[in-house]
């Protein structure tokens, strides 16, 4: 099984380029997730999958600032996966970017891996700035970075985060929003992993969070709404339009980009069923054969 | 016996906050992050004295400890200051994951701590946070008995590398420790030297357990050793294995829950290394009241006297073995 699911030692530069030339990247990253959950048994396949795009737009996109070769290198932005339980699709995107071997993915999740089920603690491998996982904690901890570079180091540096949308149901993000706009911290940029979907179903029959543009608004966000954030080129337009205002506008931006659980693989996409299960081998075959199309 | 001598009395709080104001002027990683109630955990000093190192936060203490993380992620020393029952327990998922998985930087304070925060009740008398601190990986834990050991203890915990908890009283408390003393984390300070039973104490009880061993000696001709124990984690294992073996016999006392908490910190080693007879005061498996900081040490037994009659039982326990 190591054989059929092996991991390629391709790289990928962060740079900008047409939306086109995303997708060989994007299709990498997925069938990284997908082989690597395979091999794991267990995780989250269909958020992974769902948010290959924006997580290959900010790795790859050249909108966020880092080097491999010096993790830890004081220019840099940084990235905090709030939603940790997405961590096949940042441990693809580490790896690819040059972080670590890639085929390290195949330890996912197995005893004494570097790949934990959520990321570990800081600098557990490279390119890991903090642990998340517990939901909510990811903003609040970028919020905290981002307060640093704007308020207390006064640097250009970015700071960026992905939260899920039923992550938005723990209060202690809105306590990270109201600090991010009391704070004018438009050095920050918030995306929301927007499926509607969590484990007990659609998030608007679970716990609704809507409507999120307005609750955002009112906590002095700017708000990009991408309609398809499972179309690369309007995540570019978002990411565009944030690094022409970060600094510039007092006000921290939420990019809210409407995804499919799952996108692009026919038996998974926009089932919530998919949020904490793992494909099978037969799967997985399947998955991949349909993302090398 | 050693004599220590009173000279006065004030509130450990306002050791730590006039402390981290002057560490401010050193240190210009410091900052500050405040939950609103700044003038009563007495982080007002620093505010006044760096307000850009200050940081408000409202009352949000799940988002200022998380905040305070990211501060340390980057390079800073946060403190972060309020009631014991809101810096420990209201967010005490931040603290586990975010602070102490990551082993970040992150120094909590929790002010009020204890019985003695006396009339606001059992709402805000914070019983259970040593036990909650000290389960936690990477955090050190350390319990000053007075202003003075309070100032040397919040600029002992901003000199180590990693998480640390500081529980601070709102009452005033007997003042007796020198200026020129001593202060080290994981190093416990033997007041009284006797060999008939150890009283290991911590915070607000430290006074109290000074004053049992006099009345102990007086009345009884029992002779006390006093262990200050300020660090509930790291444990000064080597003085109390030293003390066991030496009294055959202790008492702790703290103003906190009997599980848990310093004494149960204490027996744990023992048990596993030295075991000997032991009383724990504490509180006894219930919530607090409103009254007086001195009739709830009273009613809950908590006192001087309440020491002798444990050591007394447990020096009979010992006898009749």
């Amino acid at each position: 099984m190591d054989k059929l699911f092996s991991f390629s030692n391709t790289t990928f530069e962060n740079i900008r380029r047409v939306a086109s030339d995303f997708t060989p990247i994007v299709k990498e990253v997925k069938r990284d997730v997908i082989k690597s959950l395979a091999l794991a048994k267990s995780g989250h396949s269909g958020g992974s999958i769902g948010v290959a795009d924006i997580m290959v737009a900010l790795f790859f996109g050249g909108y966020m600032r880092y080097n491999p070769k010096d993790p830890n290198w004081s220019g840099r932005d940084k990235f905090i996966l709030s939603a940790g339980h997405l961590a096949p699709v940042f441990y693809s995107c580490l790896a690819r970017a040059g972080y670590f071997p890639p085929e390290e993915l195949s330890t996912l999740r197995k005893l004494g891996s570097r790949l934990q089920g959520h990321p570990a603690s800081v600098g557990s491998l490279p390119g890991i700035e903090s642990t998340a996982g517990s939901l909510g904690q990811g903003a609040s901890i970028a919020v905290g970075m981002a307060m640093n570079e704007k308020l207390l180091d006064k640097t250009d540096n970015k700071v960026f985060c992905l939260t899920g949308d039923g992550e938005l149901q723990e209060g202690s993000c809105w306590e990270a929003a109201m600090a991010a706009g009391f704070y004018k911290l438009d050095n920050l940029c918030w995306f929301v992993d927007n499926n509607d979907c969590q484990i007990d179903g659609r998030v608007k029959d679970v716990m609704s969070i809507y409507p999120l543009r307005e609750k955002f608004e009112s906590f002095n966000f700017r708000v990009l709404e991408v309609d398809n954030a499972n179309d690369i080129a309007q995540i570019l337009v978002a990411l565009d339009d944030f690094a022409q205002n970060a600094g510039k506008i007092g006000k921290p931006t939420c990019i809210i980009g409407k995804t499919k659980m799952g996108n692009g693989i026919s038996f998974m996409e926009d089932d919530y069923k998919w949020h904490g299960t793992p494909p099978s081998v037969e799967q997985a075959i399947q998955a991949l054969e349909e993302l090398s199309k | 016996m050693k004599k220590y001598i009173l000279r006065g009395k004030k509130p450990t709080r306002h050791g730590f906050g006039e402390e981290l104001a002057l560490l401010g002027e050193k240190n210009d990683k410091i900052v500050v992050l405040g939950a609103d109630v700044t003038g009563s955990v007495m982080t007002s000093f620093f505010k006044e004295k760096h307000p850009e190192r200050f940081i408000s936060l409202g009352i949000a203490e799940q988002n200022a400890t998380t905040v305070a993380t990211g501060l340390a992620l980057c390079g800073k020393i946060p403190f972060f200051s309020t009631y014991a029952t809101f810096s420990t327990f209201r967010n005490a998922d931040q603290i586990r994951i975010s602070v102490c998985y990551n082993n970040a930087n992150v120094k909590i304070a929790g002010a009020h701590a204890g019985l003695t925060v006396g009339p606001d009740g059992a709402t805000h008398q914070a019983l259970e946070d040593i036990a909650l601190m000290r389960s936690l990986p990477n955090m050190t834990v350390v319990v000053p008995c007075d202003y003075v050991q309070a100032r040397k203890a919040t600029a002992a915990i901003a000199e180590i590398q990693g998480p640390a908890y500081i529980r601070l009283s709102r009452s005033e408390v007997p003042l007796f420790t020198e200026e020129t003393s001593k202060f080290e984390i994981g190093k416990a300070d033997v007041l009284q030297d006797g060999d008939d039973v150890a009283i290991v104490a911590c915070g607000t009880m430290v006074w109290e357990a000074l004053l049992a061993a006099e009345i102990l000696f007086e009345q009884h001709k029992i002779k006390a050793t006093v262990i200050n124990n300020h660090t509930i984690k790291p444990l000064d294992e080597k003085t109390l294995i030293a003390a066991a073996k030496k009294c055959g016999a202790f008492v702790t006392a703290e103003e906190h829950q009997v599980y848990g908490g310093m004494g149960s910190a204490v027996a744990e080693l023992l048990a596993q290394k030295h075991p000997i007879y032991m009383e724990i005061i504490g509180i006894q498996d219930s919530f607090g009241e409103s009254g007086a900081p001195h009739e709830l040490l009273e009613k809950y037994g908590l006192t001087a006297n309440d020491i002798v009659k444990s050591a007394l039982k447990v020096i009979e326990r010992k006898k009749n073995n």
